[in-house]
Order: C-alpha cells, then sequence, then structure tokens
C-alpha cells in the first residue's frame, strides 16, 4: 500500500480539526474573564469557582454521579443473570425472540423510550423524579450489558461447567467461581457502557423527570436554552475529561477483555 | 432435570424488564395513540396525522433526515478510506470516536457559539468578505450540526467493511486495467455497502428523531418527527397525538431498518448510537 497523498493528509487534517475544534473552543472560553464565546478579554478560573459554589448544581452532579452508579450496579446484575440464562436456553427460537426484544431498546430513539415511559410511570403510579428517572436508567442500560456479556459467555466452552459439575461443584459454586470470573471483563465493558450511557442520558431524563429532581444534561439544556453562560463551559471542560477516563478505563478493559481470548484465559 | 428450574430463576428479573419496560411501553404507546384530550376512544388523531400539517412534517422531517445522512456519507467515505490507509489506523479510529462520547448537548452548545452573530464562523466570513450572516435558526446550521454530530457513526462501518476489504482485489482490478474510479465504483463501493447501510441506519434514525438539535440550533425553522413528540408530549400535553406520531416513527424506524438491515454484523457496537 502506497503513502498516503497529500490531498488525502489535508482531507484528513481538516476532518479531525472540525471534529476536536468545537471541544477545544468550548474548554478555551471557559477561562474568559469576558462573559462571551466571541471574544478573549482575559484568563480566569472564575467560572469554575461558580461550577464549585453552586450548592444546587453540586447537588443535580452528585444525582446524576448516584443515578449513574446505582443504575450500571443494578442493571449489571440483571442483565449478567439474563444473558447466562440466555446462553442457557435450550430453543433456539426462544433465544432468538429474547435477544430481539432485548435489542429493541438499544436501537430506539430515546424520544420513544421517554415517551412511553413517562406514559408507563404514570399509568403505574410511579412518582416522577429520582425513583422514575433511577428506573428508566436501570432499564434502558440492561439491554447494552446483556451484549457486551454475551459474547464472552458463548465463547466459554461449556466443558469447564461439566467438569466443575463433575468435581462436585455446587450451581452456586460454578455460577460464582466458574462462570463469572471467565466473564468479568465482559462484565466490567457492561458496566463502564452502563455507567457512560447514563451520564451521557438527556432525553430520557427529560421525559421522567419531575420538577424537583434534576441531572446534570437536563441542567445543561435548561441553561442552554436560555442563552450562553460560561459556567457551561466549565461543565464542559470537566465533563470532557472524566468522559476521556471513562473511555481510557473502557478500551483498557476490553483490550484485556481481548488480550485473555488471544492467550486463551491465562 | 433440577438444573433447569435454576437456570430459569436467572431469567426472572430479566423477563420481567422485558415484560414491563420493552413490551409494555410499546403496548401503552399504541394504546394511547387511540384516545384524544377528552380521554375518548378514537380515530382521530390518525386522521390528523394524515392531514396536510403533519404530512408536510413528515415530509420535511425526512428531507432533513435524507440530507444529513446524504453528507454524513459524502465526507466519512473519503475519512474512512484514507484512515484505512494510515499507519496507526486504530489509534487514528479511537481519535474519531471520542468525540462521539461527549455529550451532545455540549456540542451543540458549542455551535451556539460558534455560529452566533459574533461567532467565529461569521468573523471568518467577514474576513473573506462575504460579511456577517445569520447562521443560527437556519436549515444550514441544523444539517451542520448534525453531521457534525453524526460522522463518527458514518465513519466507523464504513471504516470497518473497508478495512476487512481483500487488497488482493484492488490490485486485480488495476492489473486488468481499470482506472481507480472504476476499481472504487465496480470493486471497493459495492464490497463495502454494508458498511455503509450500517452507518445508514446509525444516522438516520437519530435525525429523524433527535430533537435537542433542532431546539437548540434551528429555532423553530426545522420541526422533525422527534421535536413534534417532545412538543405534543411535554409543552402541548396532548398525549394522544404524540403517541400517534410515536406509533409512526417506531414504523420508519422499522422500515428503514429492513432496507438497511444484513445478516453480516455491522459496525455500530462501538461507540453510541441512538
Amino acid at each position: 500500500m502506497g503513502k498516503l497523498s497529500k490531498k488525502a493528509k489535508v482531507y484528513l487534517a481538516v476532518v479531525f480539526f472540525i471534529l476536536y475544534a468545537p471541544i477545544f473552543y468550548l474548554i478555551f472560553y471557559s477561562f474568559n474573564s469576558g462573559g462571551t464565546m466571541s471574544s478573549f478579554d482575559g484568563f480566569t478560573l472564575e467560572h469554575y469557582a461558580a461550577v464549585f459554589n453552586d450548592t444546587r448544581l453540586l447537588i443535580i452532579l452528585m444525582n446524576t454521579v448516584i443515578v449513574a452508579l446505582l443504575s450500571s450496579l443494578i442493571s449489571t446484575a440483571i442483565g449478567v443473570l439474563g444473558a447466562i440464562g440466555i446462553v442457557f436456553l435450550r430453543n433456539r427460537k426462544m433465544r432468538n425472540a429474547v435477544l430481539s426484544l432485548n435489542n429493541i431498546l438499544i436501537v430506539s430513539p430515546d424520544v420513544i423510550i421517554g415517551a412511553s415511559f413517562l406514559i408507563l410511570f404514570t399509568m403505574i403510579g410511579v412518582k416522577l423524579g429520582f425513583a422514575s428517572v433511577l428506573i428508566s436508567h436501570i432499564a434502558f442500560s440492561i439491554p447494552i450489558v446483556v451484549i457486551m456479556v454475551l459474547p464472552k459467555l458463548q465463547e466459554m466452552s461449556s466443558t469447564l461447567i461439566d467438569a466443575a459439575a463433575d468435581l462436585g461443584a455446587s450451581k452456586r459454586d460454578i455460577l460464582t467461581r466458574v462462570i463469572i470470573p471467565y466473564i468479568k471483563p465482559g462484565i466490567f465493558a457492561g458496566f463502564f457502557l452502563a455507567l457512560t450511557y447514563s451520564l451521557d442520558d438527556f432525553a430520557v431524563t427529560f421525559f421522567v423527570t419531575g420538577n424537583g429532581f434534576s441531572t446534570l444534561s437536563v441542567e445543561i439544556y435548561s441553561m442552554a436554552r436560555a442563552g450562553i453562560t460560561l459556567t457551561i463551559n466549565a461543565l464542559s471542560a470537566l465533563i470532557f475529561i472524566v468522559t476521556l477516563g471513562l473511555v481510557v478505563g473502557y478500551y483498557f478493559f476490553n483490550q484485556r477483555a481481548r488480550n485473555s481470548i488471544g492467550t486463551g484465559g491465562h | 432435570m433440577n438444573s433447569k428450574g435454576a437456570r430459569s430463576f436467572y431469567l426472572i428479573p430479566y423477563y420481567i424488564w422485558i415484560a414491563l419496560f420493552v413490551i409494555a411501553p410499546i403496548a401503552l404507546v399504541v394504546y394511547y395513540s387511540f384516545f384524544d384530550l377528552q380521554g375518548n376512544l378514537t380515530l382521530e388523531n390518525y386522521q390528523n396525522f394524515f392531514s396536510s400539517v403533519y404530512l408536510r412534517l413528515t415530509l420535511s422531517s425526512f428531507w432533513y433526515a435524507f440530507l444529513v445522512t446524504f453528507f454524513s456519507i459524502l465526507i466519512a467515505y473519503p475519512t474512512a478510506y484514507w484512515l484505512t490507509k494510515t499507519k496507526h489506523k486504530q489509534l487514528w479510529l479511537l481519535l474519531i470516536i471520542i468525540p462521539s462520547w461527549i455529550n451532545l448537548l455540549l456540542k451543540t452548545y458549542a455551535f451556539i457559539g460558534i455560529f452566533g452573530l459574533y461567532g467565529p464562523a461569521n468573523k471568518f466570513l467577514a474576513a473573506i468578505g462575504l460579511g456577517e450572516q445569520q447562521i443560527l435558526f437556519t436549515d444550514f446550521s441544523f444539517i451542520f450540526v448534525s453531521v457534525y454530530i453524526f460522522i463518527p457513526f458514518m465513519i466507523l462501518p464504513i471504516f470497518n467493511s473497508l478495512d476487512k476489504l481483500n487488497p488482493a482485489l484492488m490490485d486485480a482490478s488495476r492489473d486488468l486495467g481499470a482506472s481507480s474510479w472504476m476499481t472504487f465504483r465496480k470493486v471497493i463501493f459495492p464490497l463495502t455497502i454494508n458498511g455503509v447501510k450500517s452507518g445508514v441506519q446509525a444516522v438516520f434514525i437519530p435525525a429523524l428523531s433527535l430533537f435537542v438539535i433542532t431546539r437548540l440550533i434551528a429555532g423553530n425553522k426545522v420541526i422533525t418527527l422527534g421535536t413534534a413528540i417532545e412538543q405534543q408530549f411535554l409543552v402541548t400535553q396532548n398525549w394522544g397525538m404524540g403517541s400517534t406520531i410515536a406509533v409512526f416513527l417506531i414504523l420508519f424506524m422499522i422500515i428503514i431498518m429492513m432496507l438497511t438491515g444484513q445478516r453480516e454484523k455491522g459496525g455500530s457496537a462501538n461507540g453510541k448510537t441512538k
């Protein structure tokens, strides 16, 4: 294969520039002492101070993190058990049907998920607020966990389980000492992905959050609708760093998952 | 055997989830689409949907989604093609994916500043002598920001299918006397059409349904199906009509997935698609 032509290099450079420019533009103006995103008057950290001095914002931030952690933990538990159950389903048709149902929430647009959950919560009488947001996040994270865990389960040889059973392991032991350790990389990948989906979600939360409860993205939306506030810029810089950390963490676990296949587990 | 009981025990919470959060919500949306504001059982919402207002809305939503998808392919294909030729292609690909993990709201918000009356885009236009323009709240701004946001989801599957391509095929085509354009048209593109289809799936449906970009960037200039649903549910509080539009959006989604569907695994498992 030949080297890239000059034209190709310029093209790629332009694409990368356009992809990253808006993000760095946001972060750059978070240090602006002027209050706009058009003229840089001088360097300041006051917008970061504003973020950390705003108790309301800090409470919202805490809500967001709590919802993300709780929802990804619970959805990981349900998703992992579900994936194990799916793999053990003998009936092929049944298994495909369950898998199709599993993927519905992954492909559905957020507006549909949000609107239909809003109807559901109103019908069964769940008060809109923390509970409805948490339940929604659990609900849309479960299929993601299943998708991440399933491949690891499928590549696991059933002889491992038979061997454990022959050696006298109880069903509990087989689950906790054979299956779970084997699929651990998949579980972590699923957990991370659920975490980022929850932190990132706006549209579903926007539908099912009531008046009293808010998450960071819903708050940013209402701030952004009011116009430019450099507090959002400071927030984006902080979120950018957290996101990068999560992406690196996710790839790290994914890489480990892949390596452990390559070396055959040990 | 008795182990069968234990195994289905794993599935109990999962099945409850399927029943409550997959089947019930869809059923409820369909059910609600048959009620008007007063709670009477009616087909009025469906009649309304086929009235000129909603038909025009649907058509314009499809038109915008088409434009967004078209420009995404136009930009993503060469990008993916040249990316596969770079030295550290996986690293470059990761750099393409990272922006897709940054919250959609923040990226959209950035463009409020960039396209603003005194923003850098207008400064650039003034510098090249075009003068200041109203960029925000136009069709252009909506399409530009949408393409910006969706482009990684288009690049990724195309990259994956190009990457799997056997280079010997290109050499063979060239040896047999085909020009590069001919090779692209007759060999490369047909063999990577599945990647393009996955990309279309990942871009077209969100382009129909996202309401954040229209609300923040396009003002009321552009109304997509998603915007209309949000409007009916949260502003007008007409859940019946909102559900009817949602039913049609689900139908369109199924049709698009059938048109672009394929047996082969696409590349959409990486990065976020919604």
